[in-house]
């Protein structure tokens, strides 16, 4: 009886670890077609020169350039607002109806499609505020979407910082605000960059928000200001593998643009999972 | 000015900017009905939401979206039928069965696919698994219903799996040794304790995993095909809602009945997702565990 039940629980045991497994030979799967697809397309000249010849040659220095800027823009919108939201309900808030509400709003703009963040982008910023299509209106459409990321993983940090080190402050004399400038924040400063790179990784990989927002097809030279319009690595992808002229011929400049987009988002993201695990080492010890 | 004043200030400051979510999201609500609404003029909402006919640009045009309402919902629970259970698998096997040493790999393994941008897996979808799956099933076209469940799967598993884990992690110990000291094995204890003792916290995981596989776009934009028509198959192309509102936006004219009917559909869409997060709200606040006396 008690062999049967071992056997059971070895059976349903080897079925768990092979659907995590699953999960990993997925990445690994689509890494290694991009990999091994997009390397060849890797040069100096790719990462430094415009695209040529009506986008089947040349490089993508337009679109990191362009990504680039959607993501200061994403961050200086995000990160302040995000933070501040944070601090207002790991710190002031008391239990009730307001914060309910706040945390509601909070989790149903994480639940937002985005490509209606698109939509509310395009008629908000472009056409009523009239930013037009820039890396200013796309910014702040990536902004708005990633600002639920930066307030939970600041709201985290945020609580991993004991109690005591506040009550401490308090008994010093030191006011609440006082406290949190000079004791709170500081502690959890690294938790909120960790969040911080996550959320902007978000940001960089995604197409919807931006498609009639910020990016277009080609911009003839690079942008001047965030009040241009501007190509992206995503969007980039997306226009080479489904509008371009040439799709089969450009196949090589897809790969190698999806590969820097990968490249790109796996690096914030190592670094802050890196990060992370050191800093819980350290609260460990 | 005393310090006691400045805090107070500072504070009203601070509840301010915590009120720029729920303002955001007021304001995605209206401008999206401000911009839908004017399409009713032309269609009934009944017409809009149970015509069977998409055709936007025609003579006259036609605005019914059931085919791309249904494409949404097909692809979605198709998707679910692949992400539910390997997602809660997955974070059975982290929380319970992995040592330590083999979480923190399969840990930031899970990471990195929810980082993987949707552009990327569709474009995966696109170029790599429509040809496998022409070849393997021989059917006359790779992009369709399966193929972008298949890579929406991938998508929602993350988010289902992560989830599901805090849920789990968090049952109480004790629980767990009270089933040990009946004589349960690992394995019962875990089908008959921890998942019933966690199952709020699963089915929260499920509805947002769903959430986010019925919003995502290009994914459905790139490797779903494209077709707004009522599918018959698992192999026939369909055209989901947001992969309807990317591909249409740019040929519709600002202000025109095509443009609203975009808006319009971005209001479904709207819908959708966020009745899913109420009712994933509703669950983890209602059925939250609290100790062992809750159940």
């Amino acid at each position: 009886m008690i062999k049967q039940r071992l056997f059971a629980q070895k059976v349903n045991f080897s079925l768990l670890k092979i659907a995590a497994w699953i999960n990993g030979a997925a990445l690994a799967i689509i890494v290694y077609f991009i990999l091994s697809r997009g390397w060849r397309a890797i040069s100096w000249e790719f990462l430094t020169k415009p695209p040529t010849d009506s986008m089947t040659a040349g490089g993508i220095l337009p679109c990191i350039v362009g990504t680039f800027l959607l993501c200061l823009v994403t961050i200086l919108i995000a990160l302040p607002i995000g933070v501040a939201s944070a601090i207002y309900l790991n710190e002031y808030a008391v239990q009730g109806r307001l914060v309910r509400l706040i945390r509601l709003g909070i989790n149903n703009l994480a639940g937002v499609p985005s490509i209606v963040f698109g939509l509310f982008g395009l008629a908000f910023f472009c056409i009523v505020l009239k930013m037009g299509v820039s890396a200013l209106a796309g910014g702040l459409t990536l902004g708005i979407m990633t600002l639920p990321v930066i307030i939970g993983a600041s709201e985290e940090a945020l609580k991993s910082v004991p109690q005591t080190y506040r009550e401490a402050s308090l008994a010093m004399g030191a006011t609440q605000w006082q406290t949190i400038y000079k004791v709170v924040l500081p502690a959890a400063f690294p938790g909120i960059i960790t969040g911080s790179i996550l959320g902007l990784s978000r940001a960089a990989g995604e197409t919807a928000p931006i498609m009639y927002t910020g990016a277009v097809f080609f911009t003839p030279d690079l942008p001047g200001s965030i009040f241009d319009e501007v190509m992206a690595l995503p969007y980039h992808i997306y226009v080479l593998a489904t509008a371009g002229t040439e799709i089969e011929q450009t196949r090589h400049l897809q790969y190698g643009t999806a590969l820097v987009l990968i490249a790109l988002v796996f690096g914030m993201n190592l670094t802050a999972i890196i990060l992370r695990s050191r800093l819980r080492k350290k609260v460990r010890t | 000015m005393r310090r006691q004043d400045i805090d107070k200030g500072v504070q009203s400051v601070f509840l301010l900017v915590a009120l720029f979510s729920i303002t955001a999201l007021s304001l995605i609500m209206v401008f999206l009905f401000l911009e839908g609404i004017p399409i009713f003029e032309t269609v009934s909402v009944k017409d809009f939401v149970f015509g069977k006919y998409w055709y936007p640009t025609d003579e006259p045009a036609d605005f019914g979206i059931m085919p791309l309402i249904l494409g949404s919902v097909y692809v979605t629970l198709l998707a679910g039928m692949i992400a539910i259970p390997l997602g809660i698998m997955t974070a059975i096997y982290l929380a319970e069965i992995a040592s330590p040493r083999v979480a923190e790999i399969v840990k930031p393994i899970v990471e990195l696919l929810a980082s993987m941008p949707s552009v990327v897996i569709g474009f995966f979808g696109m170029v790599v698994v429509a040809p496998f799956l022409q070849k393997l099933f021989d059917i006359p076209v790779g992009l369709n219903m399966f193929n972008a469940s298949l890579m929406l799967a991938f998508m929602a598993v993350p988010t289902i799996c992560s989830i599901s884990e805090d849920a789990i992690f968090s049952v109480p110990t004790a629980l767990k040794e009270a089933s040990f000291a009946l004589g349960a094995t690992h394995n019962e204890t875990i089908i008959r304790v921890i998942i019933p003792a966690s199952l709020s916290g699963i089915c929260t995981a499920v509805i947002l995993g769903l959430s986010r596989a019925i919003g995502e776009t290009m994914v459905v934009l790139m490797a779903a095909g494209g077709a707004a028509m009522l599918p018959t198959s698992i192999f026939d192309p369909v055209r989901p809602l947001p992969a309807s509102i990317a591909a249409e936006m740019a040929e519709a004219p600002f202000g025109s009945e095509h443009y609203h009917a975009l808006f319009a559909i971005g209001v479904v869409l709207f819908v959708f997702t966020f009745g899913f997060n109420l009712i994933a709200d509703y669950i983890s606040h209602k059925f939250r565990q609290v100790g062992e006396a809750s159940l």
